[in-house]
């Protein structure tokens, strides 16, 4: 089994969705990781990405606040699944509720290991 | 990781506590800012929780972030907002050294001061409706268009031109002194019960929705019960009318959420306990010298919660009827003493009432005289249902109208 990161970037929620929609957003997303969690393929990597007081660091060294105002959609988070190939995590990935918004993806990279096999 | 549990409508019930807390803190000028840190924090909450599993203690995290987002906020703005007044940048950095009080009582007090401010007698009560559902009961746009049976659009400009207002009449956020409260309580009775009749007579299918309506109507008003200012007797009369009125819900409307008129209605269905807690409010409210609309709508809705056709119940219901028209005319009103009237003193007297209303653009007036002819002339009778068929606006009123006719 190899390890593959799932990364999450949708829309701004708040903009769109109401309290009681995102806390039902939320329980889905417990219910899909709880799933993945029983089968071995999940457990308990990952993190939601704070976007509020976000920082930009530029090459010249400047720092900005942000990314604020030109992006439309935020790196919402990410998980780490444990699957048999790209493919598979793909289809993990499908039951992912972020991809219930239209325009939000999921996106799956293998992370490397230490020990040259990759 | 372990399955969680987490409290239905949690990030409603802190969202309205958060966002009447905020925008009292920040005034109603900055109402859209209170509204954008409070959903912030919901997003928070709901990207970091979903993933890492719910905080040991979910709404002390909620209070704490949100009390981040708005230091967050200010300092930013504080710094990046310099080409502004220097009036603005002291009321910033004043706020900024201010915490944000998420205390049980300051929570408490400012939603009681919002409900006051929201309705304010110089707003429309369309937009007290939406603002209420809004600020006070956590709703979103979509959920509120839902109930109103409209599009988002609608909702969002009816919500923006409210909040103009709120800004230019420059409305203060604080509870109004006691010898005001009488009067300023009014209003606020008045959109509590709007926005019940907004759910219990929806035509919105989305029963949950419906009945969260009703809910959320019945806690706003018992928060001016449980505060010693605003538990007047009036206010305790319209908990107990809204307790009766609210035990027959799930007898009201079947599964396909159309409606099931009271004498079909299956008892059993009847919530007990809310007709018991109607009855305690109403004899709360059976204090002090006033007798209000509500004491006496309350008194009928406890009559309405007795089935059986006793001589003493349609004559006390006359009666309450009698002095709710004196007290403030309504033709619906008129048209249900004619109704009760008909069981005291039989079809032909009232059928003589119902004619001098003449209401002759009100479907439920050809209702009425269709059920009062019934029996009497049956022909004139579905005239009359037919009549009423043609006024009726709404899906539930002509179904219901369409079954009388087809049973002659």
């Amino acid at each position: 089994m190899k390890e593959y990161m799932l990364i999450f970037r949708h829309q701004d929620g708040g903009k769109i969705a109401s309290p009681e929609q995102m806390q039902i957003w939320m329980q889905k997303t417990m219910d899909w990781l709880n799933g993945l969690a029983k089968t071995g393929n999940f457990e308990g990597k990952g993190n939601g990405l704070i976007f509020d007081d976000a920082r930009v660091v530029h090459h010249n060294k400047t720092v900005t606040n942000g990314p604020f105002g030109e992006i439309k959609e935020t790196l919402g988070g990410y998980v780490v699944v444990k699957a048999n190939s790209a493919d598979q995590a793909a289809e993990f990935a499908k039951g992912s509720p972020v991809l219930q918004g239209e325009g939000n993806t999921v996106e799956v990279r293998r992370l490397a290991k230490d020990d040259g096999t990759h | 990781m372990e399955q969680q549990e987490i409290i239905p409508h949690l990030f409603r019930t802190e969202y309205r506590k958060i966002v009447s807390v905020l925008c009292r803190h920040f005034g109603f000028g900055q109402i859209e800012i209170a509204e954008d840190l409070a959903s912030d924090t919901f997003v928070t909450a709901a990207q970091t929780w979903a993933i890492k599993g719910l905080p040991p203690n979910p709404t002390a995290w909620l209070y704490n972030v949100a009390k981040n987002k708005a230091k967050n906020y200010l300092r930013r703005n504080a710094v990046f907002e310099s080409k502004v007044s220097a009036e603005i940048q002291r009321i910033s950095a004043e706020l900024y050294e201010t915490a944000i009080d998420l205390s049980p009582q300051n929570i408490n007090d400012s939603q009681l001061q919002m409900m006051f401010a929201i309705c304010h007698p110089s707003i429309s009560a369309e937009a007290q409706i939406g603002l209420s559902l809004r600020i006070l009961c956590g709703f979103g746009i979509e959920e509120i268009a839902d109930a109103f049976l409209t599009n988002k659009e609608t909702i969002n400009k009816r919500l923006f031109r409210a909040k103009e207002k709120l800004r230019g009449q420059n409305i203060r956020i604080e509870l109004p002194g006691e010898t005001e409260i009488d009067a300023r309580l009014a209003p606020v009775l008045t959109t509590i019960y709007l926005l019940f009749n907004e759910g219990y007579y929806s035509e919105s299918r989305n029963k949950t929705l419906r009945k969260d309506l009703c809910l959320e109507a019945m806690r706003l008003c018992t928060m001016l019960i449980e505060n010693r200012q605003t538990n007047k007797p009036a206010v305790n009369a319209l908990l107990s009318l809204m307790c009766f009125h609210t035990s027959r819900f799930e007898a009201r409307i079947n599964k396909n959420g159309e409606q099931v008129l009271y004498d079909e209605q299956d008892t059993s269905l009847w919530d007990p306990e809310l007709i018991s807690k109607g009855a305690y409010f109403l004899h709360c409210a059976a204090s002090g010298t006033e007798l209000s609309k509500y004491h006496l709508e309350a008194t009928i809705a406890y009559w309405r919660t007795q089935k059986a056709d006793t001589r003493e119940k349609w004559e006390s219901v006359l009666h309450l009827y009698d002095q709710l028209l004196q007290i403030e005319y309504s033709p619906i009103a008129a048209l249900n003493r004619v109704y009760v009237l008909s069981k005291v003193k039989g079809k032909q007297s009232a059928i003589l009432e119902a004619e001098k209303l003449n209401l002759t653009g009100n479907h439920f007036y050809f209702t009425l005289l269709g059920e009062l002819y019934t029996d009497i002339d049956n022909k004139q009778a579905k005239l009359y249902f037919q009549k009423a068929l043609s006024l009726a606006k709404t899906t539930t009123d002509k179904q219901t109208i369409q079954k009388k006719i087809d049973a002659f």
